[in-house]
């Protein structure tokens, strides 16, 4: 065991973290690049500001890696509440930008606590599930985990930011790892495809279907083990169908039209590429048109011409493809994958409980973002409002996911220890 | 285990799918790169100024001069003086309103055109009160500008291409210049010069951010050519002013070259009417003028009969055949029959013996009729005759295209033998059938243009050159693309025709064609004709026709007039003929008298006595 922290550093992970973060800073540039802010280091500019925040968050690691890893777990109570209280302090000083309350206005900077609410959840989860008594078996146990995660869920639902929300689903992942039952995960994707198949199907026909596949499969079963019991696929079949109707009903009476659009237009129910689909349509133009070898930075036309939305934020991975090609889309992708496998490798070397789900919630979270950011850029995901991490413009996003990183880098160093 | 690697299994497998969703939308699928050079580029052509045009004298005829399009962007009006816009813009209030109305339509951000093609005088008034009219500006086109107002029908006249043109011109843009007639349309390549690009980057609104690329895949436009013409613009104007009031038409032709010094078509307009912001307006009322017909070039392609002035290629077909020779005489008594029964009229007095130069300067028709009823009978059946006949016009350039560098013409008509075979299925015709063609009438038809040319390959001897209007300036560029085309007939045959034509203006029919010092040859010209009224097939007043050549060894014009309804050849074709070639060759006109009189003499009671709708007097 090495006494020098910084022969114990992950600096694979460092690395990865320095290039995404740089990239990201060219991308926001080029999106917002016009011939008047010609400095890529002018605060005023959407780079400039996240330039700043990239140098704060450098002067922020040391200060993290010298900080007694058992404090995090400690005070995670308090971080906890904290966070709770920032975001209901939102709907009292809260600043609404985008017809969301989600910022606060601070000296000119605006800043937004469902950022930090993650960290804090990350830190809470892996604390509770860490502790030896924990049994998420157990109704009560796992109750009590669920809550901690869906208290600023909703709080955050109520902004209404759906997309920072739903990242904290992602710690889905970290209670399966942790013993949650893995019948859970297998529900869990059967009711995905039923929600896709009962948006492309109708809700009738589709339960017949599955009640014929499910009769078939448990004959087939029932040959082999005639002692089976029929009433585990009663229930899932119940559930199955009710999911269904309940589907439909959600989607046809619940949602609004902007919500359905998202869903109909990924599974190509509509091609409305003016209006409804423009984002996406543009989205894609810009890639596809970036071929091989991308055409340069500060040469995208798409970009220049501003023709994707919020293409500094949200749809910042459209501008890498036009810019930077396959080969800049691919390696940015690569490097993403790397990272987040890296930090679960990490994690899994863990002996303490506590390390080992913070990181692994942390990897959670970074997928999440990856998964729904570049899904929806390339169409494939429906449309989401949620950055990727490092690379979009957002000062609090990058100041959050660096300060995770940060965490993690703490808990690393210090596995041994 | 299974659990330590979902997370695991879910990251790779979104990174593939990624990946794979790449390599579909970057590297397959090529559609989405050109979807983004719509979305983004925008690309803007640039236009050269259309190619200058001079006379052969380098008189600068036609140039360019600018006009402006008044231009909407709809998105930036605010609240303006719509009454002060109306008063200068000289339209009205409904029109302006309909203009910007149907501009939002088309784009709120994009500029539409409010008026087209104002001038410079115009502009220059609203321009210092732009400043009021937010969201209008002027946009910088060219047009042409015709310096010296001449020969709009061999010019031509230039106009935007339209909607529908675009789809099949593809070089073309939407409302850029083309060359629709006359010159500008046969020598619009060489005009028009090659258009350069700029691209410009676009934002999601469609406007313009910048250039793209920093211009680097700009073309600049390739200079248009400039282009000489043959025609003499002092010979033209002044071809023009003898044509005032009268209707048909003058061509010369330097004979050595086929350069066509003057192509005058009368009546005619002014060229620079048909440009800026009244030409469609113009342009209606000379379409819809159907009676003197002001576009319809009568020396191109008005087919007229020929008259006596074809007596001369009469003559030299009879004397290549061996008909006639230079001696030979025929008598004439006021006429002759020709056929039993069938009288032919002639002004010659009874008891009149011509030979050929006699019968030439006299136009004596029973001369030539019987020289042609020898000729076709001198074969063994008629149509061989005829046929044998029709070769040598043709050699004239007659009864066909001649070719010259416009883009309107008429074939005239000579008949053949499979003519009349049609009109005489049992092929009972012969010479006296057809008789009226000896003496230019009949079924013979040709256009001034071919009269001014078989003019000029008497007066070379046996040859000419294509007419054409763009200048050349090596013989062997001369050779090359308008090289000589000869006929049948021996040289010598000519000196006695030209003697004969000469002696037309020294003692025949056209005395008044006579200039001091120059050494005129020339050949006068009466033609019947006759319109339908009321579905009755009415005589006219006798078109007057002169062709000539001067001077008379080396000659240096040939010219054929032809004056609609002007009755005798000798009263308005032989002296404006004359005078034209004294116009050329002495640079000046010393018969002030002569001039006077043909500039100011009318045929306008002439043209409309038809048209009264009562009995009138012809040949008067």
């Amino acid at each position: 065991m090495s006494k020098n922290i910084f022969l114990r550093l992950d600096w694979l992970s460092i690395l990865i973290f320095l290039l995404l973060v740089s990239f990201g800073i060219l991308s926001i540039y080029s999106t917002t690049f016009s011939e008047i802010h010609v400095s890529i280091f002018n605060w005023s500019t959407p780079a400039g500001k996240q330039f700043l925040i990239f140098t704060f968050c450098l002067l922020l690691l040391p200060l993290i890696l010298l900080i007694n890893p058992n404090i995090f777990e400690h005070l995670s109570t308090v971080f906890y509440v904290l966070s709770l209280v920032s975001l209901i302090g939102l709907f009292v000083f809260g600043e609404k930008i985008n017809g969301a309350l989600s910022w606060y206005l601070i000296g000119g900077f605006s800043f937004q606590p469902s950022e930090f609410a993650k960290i804090t959840t990350a830190i809470l989860v892996s604390k509770s599930l860490s502790s030896i008594q924990i049994d998420l078996n157990k109704t009560s146990d796992l109750i009590k985990i669920i809550l901690s995660i869906i208290i600023p869920v909703i709080l955050i639902f109520l902004q209404p930011d759906a997309g920072s929300g739903i990242v904290f689903f992602g710690l889905i992942f970290v209670l399966i790892r942790e013993g949650l039952d893995i019948r859970v995960l297998y529900l869990g994707l059967l009711l995905v495809l039923l929600f896709i198949l009962s948006l492309l199907f109708n809700p009738i026909g589709l339960s017949i279907a599955i009640l014929v596949i499910f009769l078939l499969v448990y004959r087939l079963i029932v040959r082999t083990y005639p002692k089976t019991n029929k009433k585990p696929f009663i229930l899932v079949f119940g559930i199955s169908a009710l999911f269904i109707f309940s589907v439909d009903f959600i989607f046809n009476s619940v949602f609004e039209q902007r919500h359905r659009d998202r869903f109909n237009i990924v599974l190509g129910l509509e091609t409305d590429s003016k209006g409804i689909g423009y984002n996406i349509n543009q989205s894609k133009i810009a890639i596809g048109s970036g071929g091989f070898l991308g055409k340069g930075f500060l040469n995208g036309t798409q970009t220049k011409g501003g023709f994707v939305p919020e293409q500094h934020s949200d749809y910042i991975f459209s501008t890498i493809g036009e810019e930077w090609g396959f080969l800049g889309s691919f390696t940015l992708i690569i490097l993403y994958t790397i990272l987040i496998l890296r930090i679960i490798f990490r994690a899994e070397k863990q002996t303490q409980p506590f390390p080992r789900i913070f990181s692994y919630s942390f990897a959670s979270m970074l997928f999440v973002h990856f998964f729904i950011n570049i899904g929806m850029t390339l169409g494939l995901v429906p449309t989401v409002g949620i950055p990727l991490p490092f690379i979009s413009y957002g000062g609090t996003n990058l100041l959050a996911f660096s300060i995770m990183l940060f965490i993690y880098l703490n808990l690393d160093s210090n596995r041994l220890n | 285990m299974i659990r330590k690697i979902i997370l695991l299994v879910f990251t790779v497998g979104s990174s593939l799918l990624f990946i794979t969703q790449l390599v579909l939308l970057q590297l397959i699928n090529s559609d989405y790169s050109e979807r983004s050079r719509d979305n983004a580029i925008q690309e803007r052509p640039i236009y050269p100024t259309r190619g200058l045009i001079y006379d052969r004298n380098n008189n600068l005829l036609v140039a360019n001069k600018p006009v402006y399009d008044l231009m909407v962007v709809p998105e930036n009006i605010n609240a303006f003086d719509t009454l002060a816009l109306i008063s200068i813009l000289n339209i009205s209030k409904k029109d302006l309103l309909s203009k910007i109305k149907s501009a939002e339509k088309f784009s709120r951000k994009l500029p539409s055109v409010v008026v087209r093609q104002l001038p410079v005088n115009e502009v220059a008034i609203l321009q210092e009160k732009m400043w009021k009219f937010p969201g209008f500006y002027f946009q910088k086109k060219s047009t042409r500008d015709y310096i010296i107002p001449i020969a709009p029908n061999v010019l031509g006249y230039t106009s935007e291409t339209n909607q529908r043109e675009i789809k099949t011109k593809i070089d073309y843009d939407l409302g850029e210049m083309i060359g629709r007639q006359g010159i500008e349309k046969t020598y619009e390549k060489l005009l028009r010069g090659k258009k350069g690009k700029e691209l410009f980057q676009k934002d999601r609104f469609n406007r313009i951010i910048g250039a793209y690329e920093g211009g680097a895949f700009d073309q600049t436009p390739e200079a248009a050519d400039n282009l000489v013409l043959t025609i003499d613009a002092n010979l033209q104007a002044f071809g023009e002013a003898l044509m005032i009031n009268k209707r048909g038409g003058i061509v010369a032709i330097e004979p050595q070259t086929g350069e066509i010094l003057s192509l005058v078509s009368a009546p005619n307009y002014n060229p620079n009417l048909l440009t800026g912001r009244n030409r469609s307006k113009y342009f209606r009322k000379l379409l819809n003028d159907t009676i003197a017909k002001p576009l319809f070039d009568r020396c191109l392609q008005a087919e007229y009969s020929p008259g006596s002035p074809f007596k001369t290629l009469n003559a030299l077909i009879g004397l290549q055949e061996n008909i006639i020779t230079p001696e030979t005489k025929f008598s004439c008594n006021e006429g002759h029959y020709y056929a039993k029964g069938a009288f032919m009229k002639c002004h010659c007095k009874k008891g009149t013996n011509n030979n050929l130069i006699r019968a030439i300067y006299n136009s004596c028709n029973t001369y030539f009729a019987k020289t042609f009823k020898s000729l076709i009978e001198s074969k063994s059946s008629p149509s061989i005759s005829i046929d044998l006949w029709k070769k040598h016009l043709e050699k004239f350039g007659l009864g066909d295209y001649l070719g010259y560098d416009l883009p309107i013409g008429k074939r005239g008509f000579i008949p053949g033998s499979n003519y009349y075979d049609r009109w005489y299925p049992n092929k009972n015709w012969g010479a006296t059938t057809i008789i009226s063609n000896s003496i230019g009438q009949g079924e013979i038809l040709t256009t001034p243009i071919q009269m001014a040319n078989f003019t000029a390959t008497i007066a070379n001897r046996g040859f000419y050159r294509k007419p054409h209007f763009k200048k050349t300036f090596s013989k062997s560029f001369l050779d090359s693309l308008y090289p000589k085309n000869k006929t049948l007939i021996d040289k010598i045959h000519f000196e006695t025709v030209i003697e004969g034509m000469h002696q037309v203006v020294e003692k025949g029919t056209a005395r008044i064609a006579r200039i001091k010092g120059v050494e005129i040859c020339g050949k006068t010209g009466t033609v019947e004709n006759f319109i339908r009224i009321n579905n009755e097939k009415t005589q006219l007043t006798d078109h007057s026709i002169f062709i000539g050549f001067a001077p008379k060894e080396d000659p240096k014009i040939a010219i054929a007039v032809f004056i609609e309804n002007g009755y005798w050849g000798a009263r308005w074709a032989a002296p404006i003929g004359s005078l034209m070639i004294e116009k050329y060759l002495k640079g000046k006109v010393m018969r002030q008298w002569l001039e006077t009189k043909m500039i100011n003499g009318s045929l306008i009671a002439e043209y409309q006595k038809p048209f009264l709708g009562k009995p009138f007097v012809i040949n008067e």
